[in-house]
This record gives C-alpha cells, sequence and structure tokens, in this order.
C-alpha cells in the first residue's frame, strides 16, 4: 500500500461536492414537520418508563454488538483474502474447498448454521471427556464463540466471493511489470496484487459490513445477550411489545449510518482505482 | 443405496419419510418456505418495479418517500422489520377494522410472512431494478425514438429487454436471500423448514443429522435456482455480444 | 401503483380472514413435552392438545390449534392472530396487566434440576456462581432472576428443550422448571444426567394462581365459554381420563 500513498490528498474536496446545494426544499420541510410530529408522538404517547431502568443493560447490550460486529468483520475479512485467493489463482486441491467452503455458506441460512453450530457441534463436544477435561472446555461451554465462529464464517463467504473477482480483475499487466522486474513471487502478492484486489474490494465491504450488522441479533436466539435479546428481555418483563422494537429500529439505524459514513470516508482517504 | 445408508448410520433413521421418521415434517417445512419465499419474491418484484418507476420519474415527494422506505428497510435487521411488521401492522389493521365498525380479522401466518418478507424484499429490488434501467445505454432508446417507435412500445421492446439481462443477476441474488429470509420466520414460529427442523432435532436430540439435512435442502435449493436463473440469463442475453455486454 | 398493490395486499389479508367463528387456540410452537409436542408425523401431541380438544368440544367451540413462538404468543394474542393462549401459561399479575385469563386448569410445583451428585440445592446460596438455564418469558424466568440472578448467572433459552440439552452438555449448571416437564426429560435417555434437588420456594406473585386460558382483555364471552367449558370438562371425568395415560396423579392442584 505504502507506493501509493503519494495520490492520497485529492480526495477531501469530494465530499464537499457531494453535499447536495438545495437540500431544503419546501417538500422536504413538510415532511420533516410531519416526521418531527411523529417522533414526538411517539415520546409522548408510548410507554417509555421502562427505559431508564434498563438503561445499562442496554449500554451493555449495544457494546455487545458493536464487539460482535468489529472482531467477525476483521476475522471474516482475513480469511476472506485466502479464500477468494484460492480460488482466483489457487491449484485445484485448495480452488475446490474454497469454493464449496463460499458455495455452502452463501447457499444456506445464516441461522441454521448457527444452531448446527450451537446445538449440533456443541452437542457432541461433552461427550468426549477429553475436551470436557481440557482447558478450552470453559471456552466451549459458553455461546459466544460458536457466535463469532459462525459470524466470522458467513462473512469470510460472502467476501470470499468478492475477493475471488477482485483477485481476478486485478490488470495483467500489474503483475507482468512485477514479474518482469524480477520481483518473487510472494512479494508481488504482499506489494501489488492484494493491494490493488483489496482496494478493488473496498466499494463493497462497506456494504459487507452493514449486512453483517444485521446478521448479529441471530446471536440472541444461541443465548448471546446483544442489544436484540436486551429489547426481547424487555418485552418478557414488562409485556411492552412496540417500544422496544422501536428502539432496537433505531439504534440499528444510527449504527448503520455510522458505518456507512465511516467507510465513506475511509475509501475518500484510499486512493481511487488507478486504471 | 438409501437402505444401506440408513442400516449403517441408525440416526439417518430419522428422516425417513414415514413415521417414526421426521422426513414429512421436513418436506412440509420445505413446501412452505418455497411457497412464502415465492409469495414474497412476487410482492418485492410488484414493490420493485412500482418503487423503481417513481424513483426515476415521480415528483420530488415521491422519491424522497421511497428513499425513506428503502433506507429504512435496509438498515434494519430483517428479523427486527419482521417483528414488527408482524405484530404491529396485523394490530394497527385490526384496530382500524374495529374502530371503522369491523370485525377483527385474522391474518393466516402464511399471509403476514409474505406481506413481511415481500415489503423486504421490495426495498432491495427497487434498487436492482432502479439500477437495471439506468444501465441501459441512451443511444438505443435515441435509435428507438428517431425511428418514431411510440414511448409504450419503446418501453416494451427496448428497455424491458435489455433491462431484464442487466436486472437477472441481482435478481437472482434476491431469490435467494428470499429463500434463505424464510428461515427468519422460524423466530415468530411459522412451521417453514427452519422450525421444522428445529422441533424435530430437539424431539429427538439428533441435532447434528436435522441440521444437516436442513443445510443439505437449503444448498440444493440455492443450487437448483442458481441454475435455472443461469439459464434465465442466458436466454434475457441472446443476441447480445458475449463479454463486453453493459458494464 | 402502491395503492392499487396495498389495496391487493389488504384484499388477500381480508380473503384469508373470511371465517370469524373459528376459535384460533395458540399453542407455543416450541415441543413442551408431555403438554404439547409435535410428533413425527406432523400432528401436536400431549396432555394440553388432548385438553384443548376436551375444552372446546364441551363448550362446542370450533378451535383451530395456532402453534405460535411463544416469545412472541401475548403479542399475538393482542394483535388477533390467535383468540386464546392454553400454552402451559400461568396466571401472574404482571400478565394480567396486559392480558385475561380463564380459571385455572392446572397447577404444578416449580422444580429445579441438576447434574447428579452436583450438590445443588434450590436456593440462592445452593446456586451460588453457578449457571441457571431458563426459557424465556416464562414465570421461571421471572423467578430465577428474582431470586437467584444476584448469586447465580441466568441463561435465556427460546425452549426448554433446548436448556435441558445444555444441561446434559454440561454448558449449563441447573435448570428450573415445571415439575412435570422436568419429570419427562428426566424419565428420557438424555434426562439419566440429572436429578430433581427440590421444588423452590414459593412466591405466589411470580409462579402465579396455576395455568388458566389467555384471552384478550374484554373477550368476556369467549372468557365465560371457557371457564364453563373446563368446569364441565372437570366435573364430567373427562379431565380424569385425558390425564391418566399422562400423569400417575392429579395436576389440578391446590
Amino acid at each position: 500500500m505504502g507506493a501509493a500513498r503519494p495520490t492520497q490528498r485529492g480526495g477531501r474536496s469530494m465530499i464537499e461536492l457531494e453535499t447536495p446545494t438545495r437540500f431544503w426544499q419546501t417538500h422536504r420541510i413538510v415532511m420533516a414537520a410531519i416526521a418531527a410530529v411523529v417522533v414526538l408522538a411517539c415520546i409522548l404517547l408510548l410507554r417509555w418508563d421502562w427505559l431508564p431502568k434498563y438503561l445499562p443493560l442496554i449500554g451493555e447490550g449495544i457494546w455487545r454488538t458493536l464487539w460482535l460486529l468489529v472482531i467477525t468483520s476483521f476475522l471474516g475479512f482475513f480469511m476472506a483474502i485466502p479464500l477468494g485467493l484460492a480460488q482466483a489463482a489457487g491449484p485445484w486441491y485448495l480452488a475446490m474447498p474454497a469454493k464449496v467452503f463460499c458455495t455452502v455458506i452463501r447457499g444456506t441460512p445464516l441461522l441454521l448454521q448457527l444452531w448446527l453450530l450451537y446445538f449440533g457441534l456443541g452437542s457432541l463436544f461433552p461427550q468426549f471427556p477429553a475436551i470436557r477435561q481440557s482447558e478450552l472446555w470453559p471456552y466451549l461451554r459458553q455461546a459466544w464463540p460458536y457466535a463469532i465462529v459462525a459470524l466470522t464464517f458467513s462473512f469470510a463467504g460472502y467476501e470470499g466471493e468478492v475477493m475471488r473477482g477482485a483477485f481476478k480483475g486485478v490488470p495483467g499487466g500489474q503483475l507482468e511489470a512485477a514479474r518482469a522486474m524480477g520481483m518473487p513471487r510472494f512479494t508481488i502478492l504482499r506489494r501489488i496484487w492484494l493491494p490493488l484486489a483489496i482496494q478493488r474490494a473496498l466499494p463493497t465491504l462497506g456494504g459487507e459490513t452493514v449486512l453483517q450488522l444485521k446478521a448479529t441479533p441471530l446471536v440472541a436466539t444461541i443465548t448471546v445477550v446483544d442489544i436484540y435479546a436486551v429489547a426481547s428481555r424487555v418485552r418478557q418483563d414488562t409485556f411492552i411489545v412496540y417500544e422496544p422494537l422501536l428502539l432496537l429500529a433505531v439504534v440499528y439505524m444510527v449504527i448503520t449510518g455510522v458505518i456507512v459514513l465511516a467507510f465513506r470516508w475511509f475509501e475518500h482517504r484510499v486512493p481511487s482505482r488507478v486504471a | 443405496m438409501l437402505e444401506a445408508l440408513l442400516n449403517a448410520f441408525p440416526n439417518l433413521a430419522l428422516l425417513a419419510w414415514d413415521p417414526p421418521g421426521w422426513g414429512a415434517n421436513l418436506g412440509r417445512g420445505l413446501a412452505n418456505s418455497l411457497q412464502i419465499a415465492l409469495g414474497a419474491y412476487a410482492l418485492g418484484l410488484a414493490i420493485g418495479t412500482g418503487g423503481a418507476f417513481g424513483k426515476l420519474y415521480g415528483g420530488p415527494m415521491t422519491r424522497d418517500l421511497l428513499a425513506i422506505y428503502t433506507t429504512v428497510v435496509r438498515a434494519v435487521p430483517e428479523l427486527v422489520l419482521i417483528l414488527i411488521l408482524y405484530f404491529a401492522v396485523t394490530d394497527l389493521v385490526n384496530q382500524g377494522l374495529v374502530s371503522f365498525g369491523y370485525d377483527r380479522i385474522q391474518i393466516s401466518g402464511v399471509a403476514a410472512g409474505i406481506a413481511v418478507l415481500g415489503v423486504v424484499q421490495g426495498a432491495y429490488s427497487v434498487e436492482v431494478i432502479r439500477g437495471a434501467i439506468l444501465a441501459v445505454p441512451s443511444g438505443q432508446l435515441e435509435a428507438a425514438r428517431a425511428m418514431g417507435m411510440p414511448p409504450g412500445k419503446a418501453a416494451w421492446r427496448i428497455t424491458l429487454p435489455l433491462m431484464l439481462s442487466n436486472a437477472i443477476p441481482g435478481l437472482a441474488n434476491l431469490w435467494l436471500i428470499a429463500t434463505k429470509d424464510t428461515a427468519l420466520l422460524a423466530i415468530v414460529g411459522f412451521a417453514e423448514l427452519t422450525l421444522q427442523t428445529r422441533q424435530a432435532a430437539s424431539s429427538t436430540k439428533a441435532f447434528l443429522t436435522f441440521f444437516l439435512a436442513a443445510g443439505l435442502l437449503y444448498l440444493m435449493v440455492t443450487l437448483v435456482s442458481t441454475a435455472i436463473f443461469g439459464r434465465i440469463e442466458k436466454w434475457a442475453r441472446r443476441g447480445q455480444r458475449s463479454g463486453g455486454a453493459g458494464q | 401503483m402502491k395503492k392499487i398493490i396495498l389495496t391487493a395486499i389488504a384484499a388477500a389479508l381480508l380473503g384469508t380472514g373470511a371465517m370469524a367463528e373459528q376459535v384460533k387456540v395458540g399453542i407455543a410452537s416450541e415441543p413442551y413435552p408431555p403438554f404439547a409436542s409435535p410428533d413425527a408425523a406432523g400432528n401436536w401431541v400431549g396432555w394440553e392438545v388432548d385438553m384443548i380438544k376436551a375444552v372446546c368440544a364441551a363448550g362446542e367451540m370450533d378451535c383451530v390449534i395456532t402453534p405460535v413462538a411463544w416469545d412472541g404468543i401475548i403479542p399475538s394474542l393482542t394483535s388477533g392472530q390467535i383468540d386464546a393462549i392454553m400454552a402451559s401459561m400461568s396466571i401472574t399479575d404482571d400478565r394480567m396487566k396486559s392480558i385475561d385469563f380463564s380459571d385455572k386448569y392446572y397447577n404444578t410445583p416449580t422444580v429445579i434440576v441438576a447434574a447428579k451428585g452436583s450438590g445443588i440445592t434450590p436456593t440462592a446460596e445452593g446456586l451460588k456462581g453457578k449457571v441457571i438455564g431458563v426459557q424465556v418469558s416464562t414465570i421461571h424466568q421471572d423467578y430465577a432472576q428474582t431470586h437467584f440472578g444476584g448469586d447465580a448467572e441466568i441463561k435465556l433459552y427460546q425452549t426448554q428443550d433446548e436448556a435441558n440439552q445444555d444441561l446434559v452438555s454440561g454448558r449449563i449448571d441447573a435448570t428450573e422448571a415445571d415439575s412435570i416437564a422436568l419429570d419427562a426429560f428426566l424419565k428420557s435417555d438424555a434426562g439419566a444426567c440429572c436429578e430433581d434437588v427440590g421444588a423452590v420456594a414459593d412466591d405466589p406473585a411470580i409462579l402465579g394462581l396455576g395455568v388458566g386460558v389467555g384471552l384478550r382483555k374484554g373477550d368476556d364471552a369467549l372468557k365465560a365459554k371457557f371457564n364453563a367449558a373446563i368446569a364441565k370438562v372437570i366435573a364430567d371425568g373427562t379431565y380424569e381420563k385425558i390425564s391418566k395415560p399422562y400423569f400417575a396423579s392429579s395436576i389440578y392442584g391446590g
């Protein structure tokens, strides 16, 4: 990545250009007013008295959701690189398993994968005394390792497919030039091929991360207490149905907004395609 | 061959079609899943087509409302949307009916599932179809207009076929999402494949067997659909030069 | 365009809801043996299913058994997807705030089950530092969180079966539930690992007054029908006849 750094500056002014020149048109003012009334009505007419009591739990839940999202997206992305490379350029005995992995992950519902891991595999482990007595058992006993594995695999499966296309899409001339300069194969991969492929995959990463965020609430079904589970708990404790769900929707929208803005900022920092 | 497999793995007997095997339950679940996926997909396409035209040719108000719809639906997890739509919307419909002096209606699980997933699908297909329409080379339309083709005919003969070939990869993807999203209805207790699997698994304690079997069924649906969509795409792209088509 | 679609949806939904005379009786879609669980043929079987049929026959109601996710069963009732809940739901003050109940039709004690020889007792001290699994939205969740929440970790499961499974797997140390449901588990092969360590101290405010039919507030006609039907089923001996294949003694309770 180092080689491309000097061109970084230009991106900044793009942001100013993108902001619409006339946002407050008449109909938008009306719509914003209606929206304000709706929000006010929601605040005044619906029941929010449970909120203070559950605030600490809600904070913990949001934290756990974010933590799951960040860890599994990172791990998933690093797993996607070899998956993509194996499919794009690997020998068949690497390409085949990588392709099968991506197809299986993308072809089955995440909810089912999660349950297969937690209830299926998880109920198999304790039957082996060796596992039950091992030092891993305190972790295997809990739910979050299964959640992390399932979410990471899911991200890797989808992003692996993207990376395959990205590796294939890097212009051959770039690689030929490097080879002609006598660069060793691994150095070509590290200095030329991988950075160019990541650059190509970058625009999809934001979208994939939002999809990953939307997948996180599924872990509540295997006893991990994320923000979704906290909202369910409020519903179960107080029998208030809609308010916790509304709060959930708002929380997820805010997180999505942050992700989208962060990636937009990030994309402007990284130089756009050279070709 | 199935017989031999059943003997080799006693657990596989649980998958037999007739009781005491649970195969028929999984089959029913799969049928339910496909029914909902098809319904939701069709509803999503209808919303998507209307929405795409609204976004492209509608007034500023329509465009903003559609933008809000697609943004909200794509930002909130399907699971949360399903719960909101499943409970809140049926409740609102009923309260509305009662206040207008009608009787409460009962919404069947299938109808509710289709409506909920259809609304989610719609938000994504708006974007797919809009993108596909935008990708139709304007030269083609201009040529049609220059030849004196009326706009309706141009839309039918030029825009639609060209747009279709652009839209099919995205629409295929949406169909796969629709089949997999039906699994989320397990959370509201609808007897689709994932819930049937879970019930069978927890009744028999053969978790691994049933989850693997259901995984295989979903995978088969995916692979068969992918093959079919591949065929359709080939058909839609007939007459186009391979390789450099559009993008 | 949008309007047409909306009208079409509304028409489709209205079309499916034409038969108004039926009573949709909601049961939990999660297996809860021996009260209600699906069999391999896809039918729901169990004591409570037999009870629903008996009560509906006695009350001359045209009942349709409708499985609903336990976690959302009260919203399903209030939003009109079902008309009554017969899913081993205990009558508690908290639930009375949102729904109505018929008279009770059974009542059993709440017990704790733990691995054999674990030394766990059904008290806060006995469960200190342990992990307890309970089913969400149950009186047992409420009880465990209120009485053991400070000393033990509470894990929430969508179904009691999954909590039992995790007890067998050793992921939790104990589970709290209805004595009869746990009895069925202990008698199964998987239950060989574990034993009943006793009933928890009673707390009527949480554990409630027995199991009743959940009904929408204001649905008094249906409530009267169910009450009369339950009384009839008990009086004419049907209750005893239904219970015999499942339980050694009556579960109607005091």
